[in-house]
């Protein structure tokens, strides 16, 4: 765990103080934790963190427990996760937990629910919240019974007298609990494994029932009495801005209240600053959209008037071939390309992707007498604080950040960008305004995924030995979305899947490029992973088959013996997503039994009739171990995935069916990448509009069957949300290499 | 613009001067405020917005309003009672869901078809549900819990 890192402290907290800050209503027992555990890049911030009580437990005289999540759910579990580590060493009866979603605070430490963080970060915490509880309860049976506390045992939300027999229920406990003391955290006795009771075992999420049933809150669903409808129409060309407008038209439209004109900020634009354009705001979407369609507009296109993927494509596979700014060295590269016998050498090419969340962005705001409260499907509920506060020119204190459930967000909805329009829209207009993104504004508005060139060159010896791997990486940094001195990608964009590349070569080069980013580009699950994995992935398989090797073996081979690898030493500020090696070592051990799980569970070498073929790529990303078999089969002419397995060690895990979900999910979010998704851009425009050009994977694309093997660890636990979506790729293309002898190195496979 | 009368989960309800071009989706959701039915993409892409009209899958993002006129619509809300309608439990038993956005126009796809066709094969089952897009990829759970829900029976 990263000890050194958290200060987590539990601490109860009086009635009047917890009554101050929370809409939960009660008496019994309230503890809060203070955790300001946060990202090690983010460092001032965190000490920022104010160090109140933050994270709420609460158990009432009737028994009934509400625990606060204060991180967002998308699909991803963490609703249920969090809460069910903290019922788990509670001893609580989950059916009579109540998960109650936090506002965006920084009282809360880190709330931005993206780079697989969550567990990694509040499973230790949550895990001694619920301890520190249970420690109370007994100690106040144990004062009823005036018993010494070794004699009360808490089990399924009673305690024991384990000499009498006799039991006191949670809620007969929760007011004596309440005058006790916190135990000090070194004091704090966590469960024994062996009576884990929820972690580990697979249950439902709790908003399971309201999902099917079609109560499930999303951002979309907020109503506020007097709400009205915005729309905007933003620039074609990010960075551009209106030159003219006429709204002559519109204002006929019946149903249509207002126009408005939002600034523009020109290029970059950063993270958290709307697109600017012209705002309708209607009494209902369908007027806000027949008003939007007849505005007439004249823009501005910008600096980015002349963006052209195909062009920019070229100019980067060109770059390519040219060496580049080395950003790990290691040997002499140049001299075992001098004295080999075979050089493989290729280009891997990936398109700008789009996240296209089924839920498009969205957001309402209600800006009132100096305050504004906003409702948002946001991952980042903190940055929607500050971002509204500093946009609307008032104080934090003075904006209230809801957070509803979210319609997917696959880091689309870190962005706060898409709040701060409905903040700005409600201030501008005094009315109540729920903010609507058609599909259209979603796949023309993104912050994308990097388009990218990979260049690969691998020299062989007389003897089949792999001496050298140059990999040459070139895509537009995320980083220049809000600083154009941005041009090359950063430590965090390299250490996914680049540098961090663990074989056993005596010679290796990371090389990148300049590369300017000409549009939005953001984080889009597994971020660089999609395309590094991707390049890695398909080369080692490339290497498979020259050396002549089964593709296993191959990797084992290149492996070498089991170590942890000190990339600290062998790369300049290298990453770790946010972790220090010696709390989440690099350990070629765990990747090694990846790959030898995943031969084993998929049959490894089992005989394919002609037609078919079967890969592996093995990938660590987000601190996860995972390796990925696929198997795809040709009849007549077409395509199916007969068979996908992954193994996975991501420590510790905690809701075994999340876990394997995420790996189903994340297999067919790689398959939509691998198949069929592609953003261009011509002019600075986006060129596609909707799911029709802008296609993703559907239920026929869609493996036939998906095995996911988890390794049994008790080490810490890590992410699942992204790890599942890096090795897939590659494996699939390698899977028709095998299958059809033709080798797929630009993406998607099939072209609209 | 005009009044027009519906009939939704069973109640007769009468929309008050709405434009006739206006998507069913819209006049549930922003009149009716059945927030169930989802929006997805406004063109019949993605499926989000399935309801039934008179027991058959339609989309409501591009079916006028005027057009459902004394017509019997269902919404997720009215597709059982106690939301055990047999692929809601099978939905359930399954753990489908993810983020959970399009599982309403899942369902309501997959009911009007399983209504149509109580015993489907594996194939019959992917090309009824080829509308419906779900970028979590619940895919396999999805044909799981239909199966389920039909080899359980009880449907129509």
């Amino acid at each position: 765990m990263k000890t050194e890192k958290l200060k987590s402290g539990i601490t109860k907290i009086d009635r009047r103080s917890f009554l101050k800050t929370s809409t939960v209503s009660m008496s019994g027992l309230i503890l809060g934790m203070h955790i300001s555990c946060s990202r090690p890049q983010k460092e001032e911030e965190r000490e920022k963190a104010s160090f109140e009580p933050n994270v709420f437990l609460t158990i009432n005289e009737m028994g009934d427990i509400n625990i606060i999540a204060h991180r967002s759910e998308m699909g991803q579990g963490v609703r249920t996760a969090l809460p069910l580590i903290l019922a788990d060493e509670l001893e609580a009866d989950w059916k009579r937990v109540n998960v109650v979603q936090a506002v965006g605070d920084k009282k809360y430490g880190d709330q931005n629910t993206d780079g697989s963080f969550t567990v990694r970060m509040f499973y230790m915490p949550m895990r001694k919240a619920g301890a520190s509880a249970r420690m109370m309860l007994e100690q106040a049976a144990a004062n009823i019974w005036k018993v010494d506390v070794a004699e009360c045992r808490a089990n399924n939300h009673e305690v024991v007298n384990k000499s009498s027999g006799k039991t006191l229920s949670y809620g007969e406990l929760a007011a004596e609990a309440s005058k006790l003391e916190v135990p000090k955290e070194d004091q704090v006795k966590l469960k024994e494994n062996s009576d884990l009771k929820l972690i580990g075992k697979s249950t439902p999420i709790v908003d399971l029932e309201d999902m099917v049933t079609g109560k499930a809150h999303y951002g979309m669903d907020t109503h506020i009495d007097g709400i009205k409808v915005a729309l905007i129409a933003r620039p074609p060309v990010a960075g551009g801005k209106v030159k003219s407008h006429n709204a002559e038209k519109t204002m006929k439209v019946p149903g249509v209240v207002k126009v408005l004109i939002l600034e523009s900020p020109g290029f970059p634009t950063g993270f958290d600053h709307p697109l600017g354009g012209v705002v309708v705001v209607a009494d209902n979407t369908w007027s806000a959209m027949k008003g939007r369609e007849a505005l007439e507009i004249d823009w501005d296109d910008g600096v980015n008037a002349d963006y052209d993927t195909d062009i920019y494509i070229k100019e980067l596979k060109q770059l390519a071939r040219k060496k580049g700014n080395s950003r790990r060295e290691q040997g002499d590269v140049d001299k075992a390309f001098e004295t080999a016998s075979r050089k493989l050498e290729a280009s891997y090419v990936l398109p700008h992707l789009s996240h296209a969340p089924m839920e498009p962005p969205n957001a309402v705001a209600h800006f009132k007498e100096g305050k504004c409260e906003i409702f948002s499907p946001t991952q980042h509920p903190q940055w929607v604080r500050s971002s509204v506060a500093k946009a609307l020119g008032i104080e934090e204190q003075n904006v209230t950040v809801n957070v509803t459930l979210l319609g997917g967000g696959f880091g689309r909805k870190s962005k706060p960008e898409f709040s701060v329009e409905a903040a700005k829209i409600s201030k501008e207009s005094g009315l109540p305004i729920k903010l609507i993104w058609t599909r259209e504004d979603d796949i023309k508005n993104d912050f994308y995924h990097a388009c990218s060139v990979q260049h690969v060159r691998v020299a062989l010896d007389k003897d089949n030995k792999v001496t050298a791997w140059n990999h040459r990486s070139l895509y537009p940094s995320i980083g220049g979305t809000a600083d154009k001195s941005v041009i090359e990608p950063s430590a965090g964009e390299i250490g996914m899947g680049f540098v961090d590349f663990p074989y056993d070569i005596s010679n290796i080069r990371c090389e990148t490029n300049k590369a300017e980013t000409k549009t939005r580009v953001g984080w889009l699950r597994s971020v660089a992973n999609i395309q590094q994995a991707f390049a890695v992935g398909s080369m080692l398989d490339e290497v498979a088959v020259a050396r002549k090797m089964d593709p296993v073996k191959n990797l084992l081979d290149l492996l070498g013996s089991d170590r942890k690898i000190n990339f600290d030493k062998l790369v300049s500020k290298f990453s770790n997503y946010g972790e220090p090696l010696s709390a989440y070592p690099w350990d070629t051990s765990r990747h090694r039994k990846v790959i030898e799980l995943v031969a084993d569970k998929s049959n490894w070498g089992k005989s394919l009739p002609k037609g078919q073929g079967q890969v592996i790529v093995a990938h660590r990303n987000f601190l996860t171990y995972v390796a990925c078999v696929v198997e795809v089969k040709f009849e007549n002419g077409k395509m199916t995935i007969p068979e996908v397995h992954y193994a996975v060690d991501c420590g510790k895990v905690i809701n075994r069916d999340r876990v394997i979900s995420q790996f189903e999910g994340g297999a067919i979010f790689a398959s939509s990448a691998t198949l069929k998704s592609a953003i261009s851009f011509k002019k600075g425009r986006v060129q596609q509009n909707n799911f029709n050009d802008y296609q993703v994977a559907r239920i026929a694309d869609a493996p036939e069957n998906i095995y996911v093997h988890l390794v049994d660890s008790e080490e810490s636990p890590t992410g699942v949300g992204e790890p599942p979506v890096p090795p897939f790729s590659a494996a699939l293309c390698n899977a028709i290499y095998k299958a059809t002898g033709k080798r797929i190195r630009e993406l998607p496979i099939q072209k609209v | 613009m005009a009044d027009i009368e519906v009939n939704i989960n069973g109640a007769s309800r009468t929309i008050k001067g709405v434009a006739e071009d206006m998507p069913l989706l819209w006049a549930i959701r922003d009149i009716l405020m059945l927030n169930g039915t989802k929006f997805g993409c406004g063109k019949a892409l993605c499926g989000a917005c399935t309801v039934h009209m008179d027991g058959r899958a339609i989309r409501s993002c591009i079916t006028p309003v005027g057009s459902v006129e004394g017509k019997k619509i269902t919404t997720i809300e009215g597709l059982s009672e106690n939301g055990d309608h047999p692929l809601q439990k099978a939905w359930m038993e399954v753990n489908v869901p993810q983020c959970g956005y399009c599982q309403s126009g899942q369902i309501m796809n997959a009911a009007a078809f399983l209504n149509d066709n109580p015993n489907p094969s594996d194939e019959e089952i992917t090309k009824a549900m080829a509308g419906n897009i779900c970028r979590c990829g619940t895919y396999t759970r999805i044909k799981e819990a239909i199966q389920m829900a039909a080899e359980k029976g009880g449907m129509g």
